[in-house]
């Protein structure tokens, strides 16, 4: 079986974010870019799968929208331990024109399982991984906490409010992942730095499928009021403020 | 032309999330001049269906019959897509919770329709049609134009007031057969808890971080949040090193929350925490240090060790309780 892990290629969640241009553009001086977390977390479950050679899981592959500045962060994956990476050289708009684009290019591939994480932490958008799934036709699960191969079988584990489900599903297939799928990212050692320069990148040119929003511009969030502190040995009066002065209760 | 809104069912019942949806939508449908048609897919009875009348809907249609009981991505994207091409919705809201991320993106796919995800205010102007939306992880804001015919938007949880205003209930039953050749994941097994308040649903959080210094101190957080009828939640260490169970994990990569009140016990606020509750109303923090970033974001801080702070809190709720 082939895993196709989505990337997607955001700045470090440390970051304090600046916008440039009429606040149109973030200002991407300083910024480092990482792998988004919780696709991070999904190729470490990939590897996790492909480690146990009982899975059956020839290859793990990662695939992006992004310009070729994408490539450090993509590297970082293959030295993670990704076999290869596709990469669909555009610019994209918004998460439409990112799924539809990167449906065409692996749309021949043949990947049996897909794993998007269920967020970026640039957009927050939570869509990719489902319009993916429509574009391709194939069934999806999201919100799965879970990927395991038992007896050549996929068993999926949703979240979902108060408990869990077991599913079983079938192949092509996509996972929309998150928290518990993998326990703590895996890193790069030496050699699979080394290893990743060496790793293909296949570089697909776009079909510039045109997005359908477009941000306007940006707002900084408002500063809060200046934290209100009460005495640790008078602890009892933050009770009071919240019933009389937030009256939240 | 209308506003179609999609509300889930937990056993046959609908909770705060789907009356701020129904809100939400008929709120958008009157800046636009027309109905709000609620969509229920289940098995939900009529005296259950009659409340989303009282919360704005002009129109309640719902799905009834047995292949429907499981989830499915795929089949129910294409019921609501058929009820959406059938009234002639032009603006769907759905929840920002699992089930709608897995609809709203293929159904903006479907139909060939923009979306914008967690927006927590009524759209800001109709044409362009412009909406607010968290980006960055609460880092910053964005204002975001659909410029496709139809809209989709997923709404935030706890952003949006539940207002009521009530309507004649008029309830269609539709009578849609879902292809079952679509239906390709099968549900094997449910494990459900319950008993337990829901993170994603309480008015009031409770949360505990490394500050709590052992997974056998948390008695008294427990208690507070007891008698506060509030969920208990905690930081990524103290779930990382297994003290408390991932379910009650609240941050970047755990799960996002609002709620009216949230106590960060002993946590020092990294951004990646922060990036979970900052959309909360009020924030207490109590922490040892007086420089942790949490004091920035809270309105409420006690500079102090949480397993002194705490006793006396629950003392004074006790005493609030009792009067």
């Amino acid at each position: 079986m082939k895993i196709l892990v989505c990337i997607s290629n955001v700045p470090d969640t440390t970051t304090k974010v600046k916008f440039v241009d009429d606040s149109k553009k973030l200002d991407v001086i300083g910024i480092q870019w990482v792998i988004n977390p919780w696709d991070e977390l999904a190729l470490t479950r990939a590897l996790e799968l492909k480690d146990d050679a009982s899975n059956g899981i020839q290859t793990v592959t990662v695939g992006h929208v992004g310009l070729i500045s994408s490539d450090p962060t993509l590297r970082k994956a293959l030295a993670i331990g990704a076999d290869d990476a596709i990469r669909v050289n555009f610019e994209s708009g918004d998460a439409y024109n990112i799924a539809a684009e990167l449906a065409e290019a692996i749309r021949n591939e043949n990947f049996d399982i897909i794993l998007c994480g269920i967020e970026s932490s640039d957009h927050n958008g939570s869509t990719v991984g489902g319009m993916l799934s429509e574009f391709l036709g194939y069934p999806s699960v999201t919100g799965v906490s879970s990927v395991k191969i038992e007896g050549g079988q996929l068993v999926i584990t949703r979240e979902i409010d108060g408990g869990k489900e077991i599913l079983s599903v079938p192949t092509p297939f996509v996972a929309v992942v998150q928290k518990g799928i993998a326990k703590e990212p895996r890193i790069a050692a030496m050699r699979g730095i080394m290893m990743a320069r060496t790793k293909p990148i296949k570089v697909v040119e776009p079909l510039a499928i045109e997005s359908l929003t477009e941000v306007i511009n940006y707002e900084m969030p408002k500063p809060r009021a200046a934290c209100k502190y009460i005495n640790a040995d008078d602890a009892g009066q933050l009770i009071s403020l919240l019933q009389n002065e937030a009256k939240v209760f | 032309m209308s506003v179609l809104v999609f509300l889930e069912n937990w056993d046959g019942k609908f909770k705060k999330l789907s009356f701020e949806l129904v809100s939400y939508a008929s709120k958008v449908a009157e800046m636009l001049g027309q109905q709000a048609i609620a969509l229920s897919i289940g098995n939900v009875d009529a005296s259950e269906l009659e409340k989303l009348a009282t919360y704005g809907a002009d129109k309640v249609i719902n799905i009834e019959n047995d292949m429907i009981k499981a989830f499915d991505e795929q089949t129910y994207t294409s019921m609501i897509a058929e009820v959406a091409q059938k009234i002639g919705a032009n603006v769907l809201v759905l929840a920002n919770n699992n089930s709608g991320k897995a609809l709203a993106p293929r159904l903006s796919v479907r139909l060939k329709a923009g979306i914008v995800s967690g927006v927590s205010k009524l759209p800001l102007s109709l044409s362009p049609f412009v909406v607010y939306k968290k980006v960055y992880s609460g880092k910053a804001f964005a204002n975001v134009s659909i410029k496709t015919e139809i809209k989709i938007l997923t709404l935030a949880q706890n952003s949006f007031e539940v207002v009521e205003s009530p309507k004649t209930f008029v309830h269609e039953k539709l009578d849609i057969q879902p292809d079952g050749n679509l239906m390709k994941t099968r549900v094997k097994e449910v494990q459900k808890q319950s008993g337990k308040i829901l993170i994603t649903d309480a008015d009031i959080v409770v949360s505990g971080g490394r500050g709590m210094k052992s997974p056998d101190n948390w008695a008294p957080l427990v208690e507070l949040a007891d008698l506060l009828g509030a969920a208990t939640a905690c930081s990524r260490p103290v779930s990382d090193e297994g003290w408390r169970s991932h379910d009650e994990h609240t941050g970047q990569t755990g799960k996002i929350i609002a709620p009216n009140l949230y106590f960060a016990i002993g946590i020092s606020g990294a951004t990646q925490h922060l990036a979970g509750v900052s959309s909360s109303k009020f924030i207490v923090a109590i922490n040892t240090d007086k420089d942790a970033p949490i004091f920035e974001a809270a309105q409420y801080g006690i500079v102090g060790d949480a397993l002194k702070v705490l006793p006396k809190l629950v003392e004074a709720v006790k005493e609030m309780k009792s009067k």
